[in-house]
């Protein structure tokens, strides 16, 4: 593994873009850091945002680290980024039209059929149907890392329902809450325009049968979800109603919500509940999350469902290697963001090569999440290595190879001060009648020296993402 | 064949429910062979919700009933003027690939003895023969009685038992084709009393299997046939539940009780 980007440092000079920030680091008495980060951490307890990000599991109590040490972005390296971000989320949307309709990119021979029609997460039911504006993904979370100056790569695409954009949002205002001066001194863009983006993408996707001004409600599993409170709190911000399952019904052509003043009817529904559970007359009917009836109003075209069901066949990690040749097929361009090299481990030739290099490289199960199940071949023991092989034989179909990547290291604070550590960016791109992108993301940071495993059920936490103004 | 049906299912809830929403594949599919001449579906006091053409070809009605209520009756009546296509299914508007037909369920799932009845494709010189090996075998392995199964019987419960109905018959034969890797369906329909007058089932299930050059053709081991012009198709799944002719849900705590009439017969013209 080589020597991996210092995003603040490059040989001994500071880069431009963390200059403020590097005398600000300077400027800080330990006394202060410390109290500071007292304060972040109490302020975090309050607002009660104490979800593990990504539905990892884990103590849904647990607070997760929040780091005082912005990342930040140039001007021209976002640009970059949110041409390279949008143009995948279109490729992406393109693809499920096409794998949900004729299915010419299989037709073409460029990716093969078994990989999307016998994909456990290829919904037949929604064959033959074109959602509103022709969008699966309405909120498409790419996970992208660095590896150098200009290099970056994405990890992987996320389809269905991402979270953690209430962490991007409540790291920028506790950062302003905090520290007020760093907003004056620097330009940065800002990120508070997202839930309004969110509801305008939303509203731009009611369905055909609705002739009125769109009533939008976000579809949460409930309180025991995770990732609850990141559903209440763009609720509010939104000013839609959050809604469970048994809040809902179908009657006649469409679905309503109780209310007080009655039934009211529902026209977009940003649901965040896997499609096994949304429809249980369609999908898995002991589910006691979903609204019976449901698939049959939305497939007749009486409320939409964001991300559409079925949307997650595009973000599975074996079908992640094809995206590039989407970008090329559906859109005529270039990819603007390169994948990581990834083996298939259900091709001979790539396992046999995974099998010979596996204490180099990454393992991922094809369709775990988490940074559960996989193996981090430089970061293991021999034992660890081992028994993962086995694994890996038994089922090869079931894993993916990547090479250790070295991700960029951005200046975090730990017990002795400040020192390097690895980060990721996972930005969230809107796709309705427009393509929006707040400039940003999530930073997830590795508070853990050397480690790269930025999630947080394995010891990572977040910071503050700055793009700054040109 | 001019066919008429008449289907009631009538739905009996102990206590009143606030409600009841279903999904109906109660429509005949539009393919050579069958011409429906009227069809009428009724739900006592039901208001029809959105209808849509799936993927896979069949017309798919919503339906709600709001409560309280503690009867419902669904009442299918109609005439199909039929033909026989010896099973092949043909000018059926579809667009789900047959490779998304591979995929096991609960039902269907390949263990007990499927894999060894599996093997009775061996040796068969194309898909076609090794479908109707398929079949035979399946109408041997499994012989038909009535109640020796219910609803929720697997095709590897039901080979175990060496009996059952349509149901089991036709998710055996998915389940060992899909083995084989042969796309195959479970199918909903209707059938005329056979020959001797002892009905197999007139609300009834049967297989489909893919075969290249033909498309899909179906396969009734319950009657160790192909469907002809006695047979009316309804829907397709992966199974007996995703096939269903009435999925439903009702806002209730208490038991329900379902009774089923069904009415093939064969008219003048």
């Amino acid at each position: 593994m080589t020597q991996s980007f210092n995003e603040m440092y490059l040989d001994d000079t500071v880069r431009a873009p963390y200059a403020r920030l590097e005398a600000w680091m300077r400027a800080m008495p330990a006394d202060l850091r410390i109290q500071k980060q007292a304060e972040a951490e109490a302020l975090f307890r309050r607002i009660g945002i104490t979800f593990a990000v990504y539905g990892e599991g884990g103590d849904p109590d647990r607070l997760i680290p929040f780091d005082m040490f912005p990342r930040v972005f140039t001007h021209n390296e976002w640009a970059r980024l949110e041409r390279g971000i949008k143009q995948r989320a279109r490729a992406l949307n393109a693809f499920l039209v096409d794998v949900y309709g004729r299915g010419e990119i299989i037709r073409a021979g460029r990716i093969p059929a078994n990989l999307v029609y016998q994909n456990a997460a290829y919904e037949k039911a929604v064959a033959g149907f074109v959602p509103s504006k022709g969008v699966y993904s309405h909120i498409v979370g790419i996970d992208i890392v660095r590896t150098g100056p200009t290099e970056f790569f994405v990890l992987e695409d996320n389809c269905r329902t991402p979270s953690g954009v209430s962490y991007m949002l409540e790291s920028r205002e506790m950062m302003m809450r905090m520290f007020p001066d760093l907003f004056r001194e620097n330009r940065i863009e800002p990120v508070d325009r997202y839930h309004e983006l969110l509801r305008r993408t939303l509203a731009s996707v009611a369905p055909a049968k609705c002739d009125h001004e769109p009533t939008v409600v976000i579809l949460t599993p409930g309180h025991f979800n995770s990732a609850y409170y990141e559903h209440s709190f763009l609720a509010d911000l939104m000013g839609v109603e959050l809604v469970e399952g048994q809040d809902l019904f179908v009657e006649g052509e469409f679905v309503y919500m109780r209310t007080t003043q009655g039934p009211k009817r529902v026209d977009v529904i940003y649901r965040r509940i896997d499609d096994a559970f949304i429809a249980p007359l369609c999908f898995r009917p002991d589910s006691m999350l979903g609204v019976p009836g449901l698939m049959d109003v939305y497939r007749s075209g009486g409320v939409s469902i964001c991300s559409a069901p079925g949307a997650g066949v595009a973000d599975d990690k074996a079908v992640y290697t094809f995206v590039p040749e989407m970008v090329r097929f559906y859109l005529g361009e270039e990819p603007i963001l390169n994948n990581v090299p990834t083996w298939q481990c259900g091709k001979s030739d790539d396992l046999k090569y995974v099998l010979d290099q596996l204490p180099e490289l990454v393992v991922k199960e094809v369709h775990g999440s988490g940074g559960y199940g996989m193996l981090v071949g430089p970061k293991s023991t021999k034992d660890q290595i081992e028994m993962f092989r086995a694994k890996i034989v038994k089922d090869p179909g079931n894993y993916i190879a990547q090479p250790t990547l070295a991700l960029s290291a951005t200046p975090t604070f730990v017990a002795e001060g400040v020192a390097p550590r690895h980060v990721d960016l996972r930005p969230y791109c809107l796709v309705g009648e427009r393509i929006e992108l707040v400039p940003g993301g999530l930073t997830r940071v590795a508070l853990t020296e050397g480690s790269l495993v930025v999630n947080s059920s394995q010891g990572g936490g977040v910071k503050d993402t700055w793009v700054l103004a040109e | 064949m001019l066919l008429l049906i008449d289907h009631v299912t009538l739905y009996r809830y102990a206590s009143p429910v606030r409600g009841v929403v279903q999904s109906h594949r109660l429509t005949p599919s539009i393919c050579e062979g069958q011409q429906v001449l009227d069809w009428e579906v009724t739900v006592t006091g039901g208001l029809k919700g959105g209808g849509f053409r799936d993927g896979a070809g069949d017309w798919v009605q919503g339906w709600s009933v709001k409560g309280p209520v503690s009867e419902i009756a669904v009442h299918v009546r109609g005439r199909v003027q039929t033909a026989d296509t010896a099973g092949v299914l043909r000018g059926h508007r579809e667009i789900v690939a047959p490779e998304c037909y591979l995929g096991e369920t609960f039902a269907t799932e390949l263990t007990g003895g499927l894999p060894m009845l599996a093997k009775a494709a061996e040796g068969a010189e194309d898909r076609l023969a090794a479908a109707h090996a398929l079949c035979r075998a399946v109408s041997e392995a499994v012989a038909y009685r009535p109640g020796a199964t219910n609803a929720h019987t697997t095709a590897a419960e039901a080979l175990d038992q060496g009996e059952g109905v349509c149901q089991d018959h036709a998710h055996v034969l998915c389940a060992v084709a899909r083995a084989n890797g042969i796309p195959a369906r479970y199918v909903s329909g209707y059938l005329l009393a056979d020959a001797e007058g002892a009905p197999h089932e007139a609300a009834h299930a049967w297989a489909e299997l893919f075969v290249p050059g033909l498309g899909w053709v179906g396969f009734d081991p319950a009657n160790e046939c192909c469907p002809d012009d006695r047979y009316v198709r309804l829907g397709s799944g992966l199974d007996a539940r995703e096939a269903a002719p009435i999925r439903g849900s009702a806002r209730s705590s208490g038991p329900e009780t379902l009774d089923v009439t069904v009415a093939v017969l064969a008219t003048q013209q």
